[in-house]
This record gives C-alpha cells, structure tokens and sequence, in this order.
C-alpha cells in the first residue's frame, strides 16, 4: 500500500515536472525581441515572465542559453538560436524547440544577447525555479544553494510548489529548512511567519540567526509629544541614558533639521579667525582668546551681529530634547512578528551561548594537553630528578626540526610522521644524555648554576638552529586525515588535530605512570632520586640512571615538538614560547608529580581561554593576567596543587 | 677598634680611581670638549654600557650576595626607562605642538595644546586622549620620583608576596621571570597607556635644549652615567661591608640558620630586592635617554637572563666582578655583532661572527659555570695570590651533605 502511494507520488511528481509538450518557445521569443534585444535591466521583467509562463519544454534551455550569453538571433528574420562556436567567423545554430542543427552562420549574420549582470541575475532567479523541480538532483541541489545565497521574495512560492514532489530525503529536508526561513523572511502572513519563527525557534545555524535578525533592526526616531499608535516601538528612550547619550539624541534632531547644529570648539575657533578684526574679535583682543570663557563672549558678541549662527547653549540643547520622545523603532513594522523573533532570537542565544561554553571547554582541554605534552618532559627532568634545564624548549624545537627534515625526505606525510616519532625521541634523547654527562652531571644539587648552564645551551642552541634552518618559519604539515574537524553544531567544533594531540598526551601519560612504576628504570630513577647514597649502597649505579632518567624527559620533549610543530609554525623561537608555560606547569602542579603535572596543565589552560573569552581580543592581556594569577595562586599553594609530602618532599 | 670604611675596602678606592681615569679619558677624546677621537655614538654607547654596569652591582647584590636569582630585575630597569621616558615625550611634544599651534590665527586653550599633545603621541596606537599613567608627565620632578618609586614598590608588593611565601632558589628565579613576561606583554598592548609595542621615542632630545648639540648631550649623559655608577658602587660596597652585608651573605649560605639565629630573614631580603629594584631604575632612566627608544621587547625575560650571564663571567659576589662582566660582555657582544671583527675561512664554511656569536657566547657561559665559577673577577685573586684553602677535596659518599675527603682526615 505504502510503495503504492509512493510509486503514485512519484508519477504526479513526473507529471509536474513534464511540461505541455507542444508549447513552442520560439513564438514567445518573438513576441518579447524588443525588450529581449534591449536587455535592460527595467524593462526586461515581462519577457523573462512570458518564457517561464510559456511552459514551453524549451524555457529552461533558453533561459541557461540566455544567462551564459550564448543565445543569438538571426539578423535577417529575428529568430532566436543558441549558437555554438565553430571557428572565429562562424558559428553553428541550434534551435531551441527541437533541438535541431539549423546550419552554420557567419558571425556578421548574427547577434550575440548580451545580457548585463543586473538581468544575468534575474534570469538566474526564473532558472532556480526549474532548476528546482530538475530530475538531475545535483542541479536541484545547486538550486537551493542559490536561493541560500541570494533569498528572495519570489522563490517562496516555486520553492513551496517543489517541495511536495521532492523524492531525495536529504533534499526534502533541506527544501523544508529554507522554505521555514523564507516563510520568516518574506511571507505576507503574519500567523505564518509567526508560525514559521516558532518552528525555527532554537536551532543553532547561523542562517537562522542570518534571517532573524534583519527583522530586529530598528531605527532611532524622535516624536513631538507622544508617539503615534501604529508604530512597532521596541523601546522608549531617555536622552542621556546608557543606549543613547545627549550628544547622539541632539545629532538626531539635527539631522531631521528640528534643531540648529551645535557649534564645535574647531567651528568656534574658525570662526574667530575668520572675522579678526585689527587684532580684536567681536571687540576682545585676539591674545586673550586662549581662555574658554573668552573665546565664548567674543562668539556671541559675533552671533549677536549677524556673522555667525548663534551659539547653541548646553540648555538649548535641553530645551529642545525636552520637546521630544525617542524610541527604537523596529523597520518591520507588524509587532506579532518582531515578539515572535525576539522570543526565538533569545531562545536561540541561550542555547548558542551553552554550546559556545561546551566549544570553549573543549578549547581549554585541548590548550592543556598542549601544555601538558610540552610540560611532560620537564616533569621528568624537573620535577623527579630536580633538575632545572632551561634548553628544554631547544629539545622541544629539535623535535619539530627532526619532523621537518623527515618530511624533506619523505613526501608521505602519514608515513613521515610516523619516521618522524621515533626518530625526534633518539635525537633527543642522544642530546639529552649528552647534555647530562657533559655538563648537568657536575652541577648535581647546585640548581642555580644548573639553569645558568643550561641557558647558556639554550641560547647557542637557538642560534645553531638559526644558522642552520634560518629566521623563516619552517613548514611541518600534517597529514591529510588529520586536516578538518570535528564538527558537532554550527557552534561547536574542534579540530581532527587537536584531538590528535589530546590523545598524544593521554598515550604520554600513561606511558609515563607506566615506566615510573611498572618498569626497573622507573624505580631506580625513584629510589636515587629519594636517597642517591642508599640507592647506591643497594648496587644502583646513579650516574647511569640519572643519564637515562634525563634522556628520557628530553625524548619525549623531542615528540612533543613532533606535536607542537604540526599545529605552529616552526621556527627557532617555538621551544622558548613553552618554556615558561611549561615551567609553570610543573610548578603550579606540584613538583614530582605527574597527577600534579596534569592539573597545572588543566588550570593553566582552562584559565587561559577562560579569560581570552572574558575579554577576546586581547590575547596579551589573558597571558599577563593568568602569570599575574599564578604568581597569587604561589603565595596560597606554595608547593602547588598537589603538594608531595612526607620524606619524598626531600626538604 | 675599627678600621675606616675605605681602608677596609681597598678595591673601592681602586675602582673610584679607575673609574674616573676612564671618565677624563673619554672626555678629552670626545667630539664635544675633546679631540674627536671617540664618534658621539661610540660615547653613547660607552655611556649605556656604564648603565648596565651599574644594574649588574645591583643583580651583584641581589643574586651574588644574598643569594636571590632574581631573572626580573630588567623589568625595573626598563620601567625606569619608561618612567623618565614620558617626561621626555611629553615635553618635547608639547614643545613642538606649541609652536606648531603659535602659528594659528587664535591663540589655543590650555585643553586644545593637550589634545594636540595627545593625539600626537598617541596617534600610532588609535587614540588622543592621555590614559591615567600618565597623569604627571609634565612635572619633571614628580617623574624623577617615580623613576625609583615605581620599580621600588613594585618589587616591594612581589618580594613581600613571594619572601613571605617562603618562595626560594629556583622557584623563585622562575617567578621572577614569569614576572618580567607579564609585565612585558602588558606594556605590548595599545592600551597599557604606554604606545604597545611602538614603545617610546624620540628620548635623545632633551626638551628646551634643541640648540645643544648631540655631541655634548652624549658626553652629560656619559658623567651623569658614571657618577651614577660611582655612587652606586660605594653605596653597594659600603652596604655589603658592614653587620648587613654579613646578614645577607649568611642568608646565601645558609637562609634556615641565619633565621634560628633571630634574624628577620624576609625583611633582609625585601630591602636588597626593592633597594636594587630602585638602583636598577636609575640604571634605566639613564641608559634609555641615550639609547634613544625604549619598548616592551627590552624587558623580555632574555634580558634578565643576560644580565645574570654578565655578573656570571664577570665573577659574581665581587662587585668589580659584575662591573667587569657587564662591560666585557656588551662590548664584545657589540663588537662581534657589529659585524667589526673580520669573518674566519675554515675553507668549508665561513665562520660568520654576526650568526655565531651567540653560540660562542652560550657555550663559554656554560665553561664559565662548569670551570670557573669565580668568573673574570677571579683572575684578581691569582694576582693577589688570595686562595681559598680547599678544604672539600672529593666527597666520600654520592649524598649532598657527606663528609669530604679533608675534613674525614681531620
């Protein structure tokens, strides 16, 4: 029964869209040559009228064949062809009714329709109406992304007309959503729109907001004495009050020419130098006029003979506001329809402004994973064995430049990245260890000195990467599967990247609790770290695990920049950018704790964009205030928020 | 019986002497009142370089003597810049907009010369209007005083936050530095009140003083540089000789036992930091009229961090030391940047001093720190056959605190 119905409705669909098949278009052509020819943008109205009334199977064509300038007529008997280039001189002609090669013409012969943008756009709107009932769907489709982009008034009815024999669901559904939102925008009914405005009442997308807000907009208007009746009023303003200051109510009134123009300081000035008079203005020597009150008697002493508009007081301004009302008036004038916008317009903002808090979460996590994978490494360093190494963000840039000079090598960028891992934690890892047993190994328990010594590695580092890869930003790209994202509204969406860097830092942590506690370096690195003599004493070699504990933290700080490089730009700057967001990361966190280390990372990022949304354009600002924040947050946590305890504190 | 201050100290006198042959010395080569043998900028620079002399005898004390790493102290530094900056600014703006307006049919009101002052100062940044900072700019005195009042008080609310916290060691330089970031990318955007990152220029001219020549400017901001550094050192050196000198060192050593002995251990601590905060400050507004602009990119945390390297290879808890470091540093650093030092042919590659210079520079920092922790200052004891008797030798046990080899023997 159902397919019945279907197969039914597919059959009257068929029916609408087949046309009368012996209506010939060349006829209505003719009757419409001169405007046709004319082609002015005024005028033209009527005959793209007549061709789609004439439901000639040919209309579409002519119209297609029109747009793209390739309808031509006959010099010697008008009649209308599509022409189709042969050579320079020739050209083939086709008729439009039968589709028939009518021969070949030379181009002084014919004349190309040249329509202008103006009517170009205007036959595009009487296309869409076939094009909307086209068998093709990816010409239906197409249709509706032209109405989306160029609404109007007329298509409402064609598109209401399509939608009942719309076969595509997705199509249906998409039919549906515009004919809702120009229902909102154009329809003459006011229950209807009404109606319309509730439907779409809490949907997120951008083009509801796009449709209802022109009917929000309103117009500044000042009335003598009480407002008339019939005026779609939103609100009622004082002079002086937060949405309309004095200065901007008395511009109104001026503007309407219901008051004379005040007199600026710069008109005041002007005008004393244009009637200086042997040294006086307005009988006040010109010496003494670099005083206001002065400037002020000599001005009106002008005005009172004649020379210049009279000065318009602060009272006069009073006065004449006193005269009048001020409202916000909306332009659409029907009051059901703008409180039926305004409810679904606030409807829809609260929910805009819940998803917008979800989509600044999901910013926030994905800030601190970033933090966190920069942060990782220096945990290990810094916050297990307590060494200060401030060349961490080098490792961080070598990682990064290891992952652009994979991709030199290796154009897959899948398979790259993948090379690139691993090898960014050798090199890394081999600097690190290097770094240990050249210098940090000497400076065991003298932390000063350590971040002295590291510093000095860090700016020669910075410098040998400027000589080597120059100032310029390198390129790391990343995968295509990774490019796009996550797209959950209109509002919130978070990109494939960042997910990516997010599941990076949980793979980090975990690999992190993994080897601290279920692997012998792990332990051996906590036991010379709680008690280095008593670690040795029980036939631990320190120095070796100190050297692979260090190689570790610097490794992963090699991947890191792997990570980092692939959403930054690479430059020899990248690792001191994290470098003190990762120390503070530890540090607010709470040394030698990896839980600790994770938290830092959290607050840090969450505060970040939490106070970027509070004031958004000013990233600059954010950065100081949350520096400032946790140089506060160390007077009350000083240990930071995890805080170790008992004889691992090692005070 | 005491000793005079002096006798005490005789490296004091040493340096004053030193100090002012230097000081008659530039002043016959100048092109002011001298020969011309030494450029007007090379003057400058010479004064500068004095500048940053005297802000390292204050990291000297601050990191050598009382053992605080302080990595903010060119926050203070530049915030002196700025300070004395406005003043300068702003007077000879309105300098100029006053004789521009003197032109004018009418004469102008007292608001339309600040508008105009306003505007062209603040034009670069989208606004006319002057912001509060900069509400004495145009009393010189009031300025002179906020070049030590605000970086004093600045260091005296973060020091009194973070001593009282019991921040210390490497905390502490981290914060300081965290510090210095912020205060820098504050004074980067437009509406700090202070241009963002265009910074404030036009210091070289000194307003009221335009038929004065650069020349001779130079040359008072080179004696003003030095009697600055002068004063400074003695006041160092004679803070860092009496019962307080001796406090603080024991704070370096040992801060723990210095407090069980009774001290006010924070309020040692909060008068070094906010005393060279200030020192530093005058450094600043010294240093910056000569260098002609300042912005926030000079307080960046790398400059402090370079100003720990000077009194690093200088020889730290010496203050010649940091005197010494600071001059050799920036010299060579200007002369190796400068592009004056000829390029070396390996053959392979041509060593290019403009690229590799910072890379020589980290890398004998790093030598210093592992080979010769008394810095340059340290040679002076080779001279003066003053070592110190080693009584560690190696330690027995890998632990901190074991007993050492000479003193096991004991």
């Amino acid at each position: 029964m159902k397919l019945l119905l279907l197969l039914g409705l597919c059959v009257l669909a068929q029916v609408n869209i087949a046309w009368a098949d012996d209506v010939l278009i060349q006829p209505v052509l003719q009757e419409q040559r001169e405007t046709i020819v004319k082609s002015s943008r005024k005028t033209i109205g009527p005959a793209i009228d007549a061709v789609v009334a004439s439901k000639a199977p040919a209309a579409q064509d002519v119209l297609q064949a029109w747009v793209t300038k390739d309808m031509w007529y006959r010099k010697d008997d008008g009649l209308f062809f599509r022409a189709e280039k042969v050579d320079s001189k020739t050209y083939r002609l086709i008729d439009f009714d039968t589709g028939a090669d009518m021969g070949t013409a030379d181009k002084s012969d014919i004349k190309q329709i040249k329509p202008n943008s103006g009517v170009r756009a205007m036959i595009s709107t009487a296309l869409v109406r076939f094009q909307l009932t086209d068998p093709d769907p990816t010409r239906r489709m197409e249709a509706l992304i032209a109405i989306e982009r160029a609404p109007e008034a007329s298509l409402l009815a064609p598109l209401r007309l399509s939608i009942e024999g719309e076969i595509d669901p997705d199509i249906a559904a998409r039919k549906a959503r515009i004919e809702r939102l120009l229902t909102i925008a154009y329809d003459a009914d006011t229950p209807t729109r009404v109606a319309a405005i509730e439907d779409m009442a809490g949907d997120l997308g951008v083009d509801v907001r796009a449709t209802l807000n022109p009917l929000l907009v309103t117009d500044l208007a000042a009335f003598p004495g009480a407002i008339p009746e019939g005026v779609n009023v939103r609100a009622e303003l004082k002079p002086g009050d937060d949405v309309l200051s004095i200065a901007d109510a008395y511009a109104l009134l001026v503007d309407g020419d219901l008051a004379p123009p005040r007199v600026s300081g710069a008109d005041i000035r002007n005008a004393l130098a244009a009637n200086i008079v042997d040294g006086k203005v307005g009988g006040i020597s010109v010496h003494t006029l670099s005083d206001e009150f002065q400037r002020a008697r000599a001005y009106v002493a002008l005005s009172e003979a004649g020379l210049v508009p009279p000065l318009v007081t602060a009272s006069d301004v009073e006065a004449s506001l006193a005269d009048y009302r001020f409202a916000e008036v909306y332009q659409v004038d029907d009051p059901a329809v703008t409180t039926a916008a305004q409810d679904a317009l606030t409807k829809i903002e609260l929910k805009v402004g819940v998803n917008q808090a979800i989509d600044l979460g999901l910013d926030a996590l994905s800030l601190a994973s970033i933090y966190f994978l920069a942060a990782i490494g220096l945990a290990i360093t810094f916050g297990v064995m307590g060494v200060i190494n401030m060349a961490h963000g080098e490792f961080i840039m070598m990682g990064a430049y290891t992952g652009y000079v994979v991709q030199q090598f290796i154009p897959d960028h899948t398979i790259s990245i993948l090379v690139a891992l691993p090898l960014a934690f050798t090199v890394t890892f081999g600097a690190g260890v290097l770094m240990e047993r050249l210098v940090i190994r000497w400076l065991y328990n003298r932390p000063l000195e350590t971040l002295l010594a590291t510093f000095g590695i860090s700016i020669a580092l910075q410098q040998l990467a400027k000589n080597i890869f120059g100032t310029q930003a390198r390129p790391l790209t990343s995968p295509g599967w990774l490019d796009g994202a996550l797209v959950l509204n209109d509002v919130v969406s978070i990109s494939y990247i960042r997910i990516a860097i997010f599941v990076l830092a949980l793979l980090f942590l975990g690999l992190f609790l993994f080897i601290m506690r279920r692997t012998r370096l792990g332990l051996e690195t906590r036991t010379v770290t709680q008690n280095r003599a008593m670690a040795a004493s029980m036939g631990i070699n320190p120095d070796r695990v100190n050297m692979l504990t260090f190689g570790l933290g610097s490794g992963i700080a090699g991947v890191a920049g792997v990570a980092i490089g692939l959403f930054a730009k690479v430059t020899s700057e990248l690792g001191s950018d994290y470098i003190v967001q990762s120390f503070m990361t530890v540090v607010v966190g709470g040394v030698g704790n990896i839980w600790g280390t994770l938290a830092g990372a959290a607050m840090i990022g969450g505060l970040q964009k939490g106070i970027e949304w509070m004031n958004p354009s000013n990233t600059l600002a954010a950065q100081t205030y949350m520096i400032v924040f946790i140089i506060i947050f160390i007077q009350f946590r000083p240990r930071g928020i995890i805080a170790l305890k008992g004889r691992a504190a090692g005070d | 019986m005491q000793r005079s201050f002096v006798a005490r100290n005789p490296s004091v006198l040493i340096f004053l002497a030193c100090l002012g042959l230097f000081v008659l010395g530039v002043t016959v080569l100048s092109e002011a009142v001298g020969n011309g043998f030494l450029s007007t900028s090379f003057v400058k620079t010479l004064g500068k370089t004095l500048c940053l002399a005297l802000i390292a005898v204050a990291m000297d004390l601050v990191w050598g003597y009382t053992g605080i790493l302080s990595l903010g102290h060119f926050a203070f530094f530049g915030l002196g810049g700025y300070m004395i900056g406005m003043w300068l600014m702003y007077e000879r703006t309105r300098d100029i907009v006053a004789t521009s307006l003197a032109e004018a049919p009418i004469p102008a009101t007292v608001t339309e010369i600040q508008e105009a002052i306003a505007t062209q100062i603040f034009g670069v940044v989208g606004s006319n209007e002057f912001p509060l900072v900069w509400s004495f700019a145009d009393s010189l005195v009031i300025q002179l005083i906020l070049v030590v009042a605000v970086p004093g008080l600045l260091a005296l609310v973060f020091g009194w936050l973070a001593f009282r916290a019991r921040v210390t060691g490497v905390y502490l330089s981290i914060l300081t530095q965290a510090m210095t970031l912020a205060l820098a990318l504050y004074l980067f955007q437009n509406d700090s009140g202070l241009r963002g990152n265009n910074g404030l220029s036009g210091l070289q001219n000194l307003p009221g003083l335009d038929d004065v020549p650069q020349a001779l400017v130079s040359l008072w901001f080179f004696w003003a540089s030095a009697a600055a550094l002068g004063l400074g050192y003695l006041l160092a050196a004679w803070v860092v000789s009496g019962k307080f000198g001796s406090v603080i060192r024991g704070i370096r050593d040992n801060e723990a036992r210095v407090r069980f002995l009774g001290y006010q251990v924070e309020v040692y601590k909060l008068v070094i930091f906010a005393g060279t905060a200030m020192i530093s400050g005058i450094a600043g507004a010294l240093y910056y009229p000569q260098a002609g602009i300042i912005n926030p990119a000079e307080i960046a945390p790398i400059a402090s961090i370079y100003l720990a390297v000077w009194v690093a290879i200088g020889g730290r808890g010496r203050l010649y030391g940091a005197v010494i470091g600071a001059i050799f540093v920036t010299l060579f650093s200007s002369l190796f940047t400068g592009g004056q030092v000829p390029d070396v042919n390996l053959g392979f590659y041509t060593v290019k001093w403009v690229d590799w210079w910072l890379i020589v520079l980290g890398l004998s920092f790093v030598l210093v720190t592992l080979y010769a922790p008394k810095g340059i200052g340290g040679l002076f004891d080779l001279i003066a056959h003053r070592t110190h008797p080693d009584r560690h030798g190696a330690p027995l046990g890998p632990d901190m605190g074991a007993l050492q080899e000479k003193e096991a023997q004991e």
